[in-house]
């Protein structure tokens, strides 16, 4: 698996999408921190953008990488290496490349801006993290929905509706049910609605940390009291990895049914 | 070498093979033969454990290979259509399959044979489908496996490249592997093969030497032997 993993990994830094896409965030950084002038400020700014952004690229860089290398797997099935190898090493290689071009994108100007000195650090980290989680999660969500579409049309159609249900209209559905059922007590299902979006989850996790709940009101208040304390953390963590892990089983067990 | 029991297998509702038997014995050269579409490719994907059959068993060296990985070792294969990855090039690629079966010392001398070494920094997306083919011909035969499969060797080779490939395969069979070749180009089956196995509409229409094909079918030459075949099918 860690030759294919390489490969792959190699392969996806020679090529220019890699370097645009770590350009547009070492862009991203320079340009938020000279505006905000404040590391807390720029972090929240980052937070909005990277919970839409990663998600979308690690969608669409799975999805186009599955079908721009199906030349590659074949070569590769052809030679006495396990299924679940070749395609593991090729989702790692992908979401690997993606998640460094984030960290070293952002990563750097942050550091230069004296990161280190300052108590935005550990609120930082944790966008990092959660970024990494995000790009795991998408990457590996788009490799099966490519693995299940051999047209590449569907599947770049579905990868895109997964992202838009994700990203905006689970929320609004969410919103809806709030709205509808407003006489009776929601916390607890608005707990499990956020719990089950990982980009929801992550946005929750990062608004928390960053402690601006109080704009939340009485449901902040509820979300605080779960998501602040290392319980709700923890929690949260699990939930990001159980996301990353499913998808990824399934690609297991796809892969060694899939005729090639 | 390789025994196949009872192979079936269904692309969505197109049953490609019904039932396929074989036993391919050691040492020697077969043509895998029949119209388009008859699974010639479907059934060397199966052995290559490329496609998941929905019913039989195969057999490579003795083991079952469901779900196995390991015994493609032991097979050198040449794809039909080389498809490699655009953006490597030719001398990357050589040295990725070496990395990934284990070294070779074969590579030079077949590099040399298809006077390749003018290509070698170039991408493989730049070159010509016949130089494709070359290089395709270059890495499977730079293993020493015991069972290589052609699928249709000849695809865009010049005269001289094909006078090299006769004789790459021909000095294989001399080592006493087991080659399997499919192929459209009559006259190369009819030169290089010792037995052929004609499949037609998913099953094993005939299997034998060609001199018993062309008594079978009571056609002097083997072109006309193949073709009466097909005309008395109806395909």
């Amino acid at each position: 698996m860690f030759k294919i993993l390489k490969y792959s990994f190699y392969d996806l830094m020679r090529s220019r999408w890699s370097y645009v896409y770590f350009a547009f965030y070492l862009l991203l950084g320079i340009v938020l921190l000279f505006l905000n002038n404040d590391l807390s400020k720029a972090v929240i700014t980052l937070m909005n953008v990277i919970i839409v952004l990663v998600p979308l690229i690690g969608t669409v860089f799975g999805v186009m990488y599955y079908y721009n290398s199906k030349e590659f797997t074949e070569l590769l099935l052809a030679q006495p290496l396990k299924r679940s190898s070749i395609f593991l090493g090729q989702y790692l290689g992908v979401a690997l490349s993606l998640s460094m071009s984030l960290i070293l994108g952002l990563g750097i100007p942050f550091i230069f801006y004296g990161l280190f000195k300052s108590n935005a650090i550990w609120d930082f980290s944790l966008l990092l993290i959660t970024g990494t989680f995000l790009t795991l999660i998408f990457t590996a969500l788009a490799f099966n929905i490519a693995l299940s579409n051999e047209n590449k049309i569907k599947g770049f159609g579905y990868a895109i509706l997964l992202w838009l249900f994700l990203a905006i209209i689970y929320d609004g559905m969410f919103l809806m049910t709030l709205i509808l059922f407003e006489d009776y007590p929601l916390d607890k299902l608005s707990l499990i609605g956020t719990m089950l979006n990982p980009i929801d989850l992550s946005r929750t996790l990062i608004l928390l940390k960053l402690d601006i709940s109080a704009l939340l009101g009485y449901t902040g208040a509820v979300f605080k009291q779960f998501f602040g304390t290392s319980f709700g953390l923890i929690v949260s963590f699990i939930m990001l990895t159980i996301w990353v892990i499913l998808p990824v089983l399934r690609i297991v067990f796809k892969s060694k049914r899939k005729d090639f | 070498m390789v025994s196949i029991e009872n192979l079936h297998k269904k692309f969505g509702k197109n049953e490609v093979l019904s039932g396929v038997n074989l036993d391919i014995s050691e040492g020697g050269i077969f043509a895998v033969l029949g119209p388009n579409g008859s699974g010639k490719t479907t059934l060397i994907k199966s052995i290559l454990g490329m496609v998941i059959p929905n019913q039989g068993e195969i057999k490579v060296l003795g083991k079952n290979i469901k779900k196995q990985s390991e015994y493609r070792n032991q097979i050198d294969y040449l794809p039909q259509i080389a498809n490699f990855p655009n953006n490597l090039k030719v001398k990357e690629l050589i040295k990725m399959i070496k990395d990934l079966r284990g070294n070779s010392t074969e590579d030079n001398h077949l590099i040399e044979l298809f006077k390749l070494t003018p290509f070698l920094d170039k991408s493989l997306g730049n070159l010509s489908g016949g130089t494709k083919q070359k290089v395709n011909l270059v890495l499977t035969f730079m293993f020493d496996s015991p069972l290589i499969i052609l699928d249709e060797p000849t695809t865009g080779l010049d005269p001289i490249a094909l006078i090299r490939l006769k004789g790459l395969i021909q000095a294989e069979k001399d080592k006493g592997k087991t080659i399997l070749i499919t192929s459209h180009i009559m006259s190369f089956v009819e030169e290089v093969s010792d037995e052929i196995v004609f499949l037609l509409e998913g099953e094993i229409y005939f299997k034998g030497t060609i001199s018993e094909l062309k008594m079978k079918t009571n056609e002097p030459d083997f072109e006309h032997a193949i073709a009466s075949i097909l005309t008395e099918n109806h395909v």
